[in-house]
């Protein structure tokens, strides 16, 4: 498979960046890092700079990578991050745009590269359950129900890649919010902290994202497929004061 | 390098006294002097994030370190199956005895008595501490936890969240870890990569770092050391290992003089995705729950293999795990289902893509399953695993069956560690996959979590807490010239990377052909003669990497060829002492079988009588002189006898 490559260069974040056309020929079973790995090694010993992106588990879990491809963060596969697509899934795209993540609270670093920092500010305002290590009780001591449970797993699978983010209009991170004040708040272990909704969007405010218009473009692009149903969950604790 | 006494500090007295009469033989700091002492955590995942949550939570000042952008993305994020505990919720007669035996035997006998009952003990603790946190465990509609029996167990001891036991363990352990954060008691780095370790007077004293973003290199000192920097799986390329994660840390502790213990114990998983092609950068694991339900089969003729599976009438597949091993069938231990699936191929009864002219794949069959249990059930256990097989190969599991070959997964040998978890260099502590220290020569399924979160939660906050007690505070305000000269020598290291006098060859194409010789030679089955010549290649190789890697770009930025550089140069010396280690063992035992060490009908021969140690190496400044110290394995509690999964 002959695809034309455009992809996003930029040297640092202080330096303007530029599309850069490549071209490469893959087997249709190679990944999409893969393919990038491959244009890589031809760059390297062409004597060329490296394309710099994110990715680690390459298997779908560490949010690591993060790719808009023709438009789309993650690429066209839904519930994909990126290192999961595939390239026989763009058999009919011969033309492939390829960018960073691009929102004020995530600058670029380096090409497709961006600063994700802004993430962690929000899980330290509050994003977590107050228990000491060694002091925790009988874990079957607190019955939960399982819908309750399964629906905070549902929640809890953020894998933090900030794909909400790219896709929003308004570049919210409400949805990264809302998953884990969904995860934390509905459990009763979490139900103490009555104010971390308000911990998390004020810390979300402060790092320079935007707030919800309820786009739902963001549980279109979810790897994780997390509903905005979550930010209804968050909304009404908001409101109930929980 | 000097002679050492290899002590490893264990307790005696009643096995299930032990640990306490140990915690409370260990110092404490008082709550005012804590803020006193500076502890450096490299690594954050499981064992990593728990440690330096729990320390700082006690009031010590951390620094954390992390390559990748955020703690959250450490690869214990991927472990899919559980993690074990000893609850026995559900009533089927487990207890820690049987967890410790359990764990013993599964790690065929080459693991301290003492450590792995600490282990066993420890591990309810985690489900309590893990649950308080918010940890959504499976549940039954009671609202109970729920449980599963898991690879190589004969009770339901495998706690989870769906097949993502590992994604929600370490987000429970980065949450904490970001509240220390909040709280002031961490400074966390992320994109830092460590280079070097800094000693004064023979301790571990701070570490150098490279800021993965600007390239600048800088000294960090504290009173202790904590290495929970993983495993080295990674050696071999393609690995279930994230593209990340290397030996650099360890190993740079390894040529200061900490001992490297067991490093051929590498597990090879069973229930991995065959290699599709050539530019393949990863295998990808399918967690071995899988096989509580999917049934293992091979064609039984090879005329066969080229066929659909469907194709294939009942009477022709060997359902070989059950006919092999009928008291375990499809959940025999990893390394003996790992062998099996490898005999079979071996045989050329594989199935799938041809890799170097060897069909390397058998099935894994859900049909029984769905066909018993329905569809939605099979699919609230596993959706996300079948989902992820079929977004890789896109093919359904639900009706094909999956297609799978051993990988690489997991690595049980590491630095050599005492019962508190220090290294041979004082103040330098190992915990997580990057000690060698509970799973002997194989770790059971669901114990790596386990594991890691003893060692973080609750078995390095006491002892390094004991550790600090007896050291006096470093003058953080000092200049240290054992600092400048660790950043002067690492320095050297990246010129050196960056400038190879006849660059041509990039340091993925050196880290393949490496990956290659390590798999032929030290994975499921090694051989004397082999082993040598593997050695010789490596050492080729090695010379040839630093004499014509390509690196681009330069060490002042963002450079991730560098990087790989880096660990990959680490890789070819790592390499060539597992390759030692795998040789000087002449003995088959868990995952090392060395050919000339198996019975007639295929069984692990282990010789007790020569090879009941620990091999811990030292480092003499020359790669293939070595020496070996032996730390004896005493066993006061149970018989070490032969693995019986028949």
């Amino acid at each position: 498979m002959n695809f034309t490559l455009h992809i996003w260069r930029q040297k640092d974040q202080q330096s303007p960046g530029v599309f850069v056309s490549y071209q490469i020929d893959v087997s249709e079973d190679t990944s999409f890092l893969e393919m990038l790995d491959a244009l890589n090694e031809k760059l390297i010993i062409e004597g060329k700079d490296a394309i710099a992106f994110d990715f680690d588990c390459r298997e779908g879990i560490c949010g690591s990578c993060n790719l808009v491809i023709n438009g789309t963060p993650h690429g066209k596969h839904e519930c994909t991050t990126t290192c999961q697509q595939y390239m026989r899934d763009y058999i009919d795209e011969p033309e492939l745009w390829i960018e960073p993540w691009r929102a004020t609270a995530f600058p670029i670093i380096k090409d497709l590269i961006v600063d994700r920092t802004s993430f962690e500010k929000i899980i330290q305002a509050g994003g977590y359950i107050e228990v000491r290590t060694g002091s925790a009780g009988e874990a079957n001591a607190t019955l939960i129900e399982k819908p309750v449970a399964d629906a905070a797993f549902d929640a809890a699978t953020c894998i933090g890649c900030g794909a909400c983010v790219a896709i929003c209009p308004n570049a919210s991170a409400t949805l990264f919010v809302a998953a884990k004040v969904s995860h934390l708040s509905t459990l009763p272990q979490g139900e103490v902290d009555k104010k971390r909704a308000y911990k998390l969007l004020e810390a979300m405010e402060e790092q320079g994202f935007g707030s919800c218009s309820n786009y739902r473009e963001c549980e279109r692009v979810c790897p994780k497929g997390i509903s905005v149903s979550t930010i209804t969950t968050m909304n009404k604790l908001l409101y109930q004061q929980k | 390098m000097t002679d050492l006494e290899l002590e490893n500090h264990t307790p005696t007295g009643k096995l299930e006294d032990r640990w306490t009469q140990h915690k409370f033989n260990l110092k404490i700091v008082s709550p005012a002097n804590r803020k006193k002492y500076n502890v450096i955590v490299v690594g954050t995942g499981l064992a990593g994030a728990s440690a330096a949550a729990s320390l700082g939570e006690m009031g010590f000042n951390v620094k954390t370190f992390c390559f990748q952008d955020s703690p959250r993305r450490a690869h214990s994020i991927a472990a899919q199956g559980g993690v074990n505990a000893a609850k026995n919720y559900q009533n089927d007669g487990d207890s820690v005895w049987r967890l410790f035996y359990d764990t013993i035997k599964g790690g065929d006998f080459r693991a301290r008595e003492s450590n792995v009952f600490r282990l066993a003990e420890l591990s309810n603790n985690i489900i309590d501490q893990a649950v308080a946190q918010g940890v959504p465990f499976a549940r039954e509609y009671s609202g109970y936890l729920a449980n599963r029996s898991f690879g190589g167990a004969q009770v339901s001891r495998t706690f989870y969240a769906r097949g993502q036991t590992g994604q929600q363990l370490l987000l429970g352990a980065y949450q904490a870890m970001s509240r220390q954060v909040e709280a002031k008691t961490i400074t966390h780095h992320s994109r830092c990569e460590m280079q070097d370790l800094i000693m004064i007077d023979g301790k571990a004293k701070g570490i150098v770092s490279r800021d993965l973003i600007t390239g600048k290199l800088e000294a960090h000192m504290a009173d202790c050391v904590v290495l929970c920097t993983g495993g080295y799986g990674n050696v071999f390329y393609l690995s279930t290992n994230a593209k990340g994660c290397n030996a650099s840390a360890a190993w740079r502790a390894h040529k200061h003089g900490a001992l490297f213990a067991n490093p051929c114990f590498t597990q090879i998983h069973p229930t991995c995705i065959p290699q599709q092609g050539e530019l393949q950068s990863k295998l990808t694991l399918m967690s071995e729950s899988l096989r509580n339900d999917g049934r293992v089969w091979a064609p039984k003729n090879k005329e066969d293999c080229d066929k659909k599976p469907e194709e294939i009438a009942e009477a022709d597949r060997d359902y070989f795990l059950e006919r092999m091993y009928p008291a375990f069938g499809n959940l025999v231990p990893r390394d003996i289902a790992s062998r099996a699936v490898k005999l079979i191929c071996d045989e050329g009864r594989g199935v799938g893509h041809e890799i170097d002219g060897q069909k390397l794949g058998v099935y894994l069959d859900f049909a029984n399953a769905i066909e018993t249990l329905g569809k939605d059930a099979i699919s609230e256990k596993y959706g996300n695993l079948f989902e992820m097989y079929q977004r890789i190969t896109s093919e359904d599991p639900n009706v094909t069956p999956m297609r799978i070959y051993p990988a690489v997964h997991y690595t049980m040998g590491g630095l050599w560690v005492d019962y508190n978890l220090m290294t041979t260099i004082d103040g330098l502590f190992a915990g997580g996959e990057a000690n060698f220290s509970d799973h002997g020569a194989n770790r059971l399924g669901a114990s790596a979590l386990m594991q890691g979160l003893a060692d973080g939660y609750f078995v390095l906050p006491a002892t390094v807490a004991n550790y600090l007690a007896q050291q006096k505070p470093l003058d953080l305000g000092k200049t240290y010239p054992e600092a400048e000269q660790a950043l002067q020598t690492s320095k050297d290291r990246i010129d050196k990377l960056m400038n190879a006098p006849f660059p041509k060859i990039t340091p993925d194409e050196f880290h393949r052909k490496l990956g290659k010789i390590m798999w032929d030679a030290c994975g499921m089955a090694r051989e004397k003669d082999v082993l040598e010549k593997a050695i010789a290649d490596i050492e080729v190789l090695q010379e040839q990497f630093w004499q014509q890697v390509k690196v681009t770009g330069s060490g002042e930025e963002l450079n991730q060829t560098l990087e790989r550089a880096g660990r990959i140069a680490d890789f070819f010396e790592l390499a060539e002492l597992m390759c030692v280690d795998a040789l000087t063992r002449e003995e088959s035992c868990g995952c090392h079988a060395r050919d000339e060490h198996i019975s007639a009908d295929g069984e692990a021969q282990r010789h007790d009588e020569d090879f009941s140690y620990v091999a811990a190496w030292q480092y003499t400044g020359k790669l293939s002189m070595p020496v070996l110290y032996k730390e004896e394995l005493l066993f006061e509690f149970v018989r070490p006898n032969t693995r019986n999964y028949r």
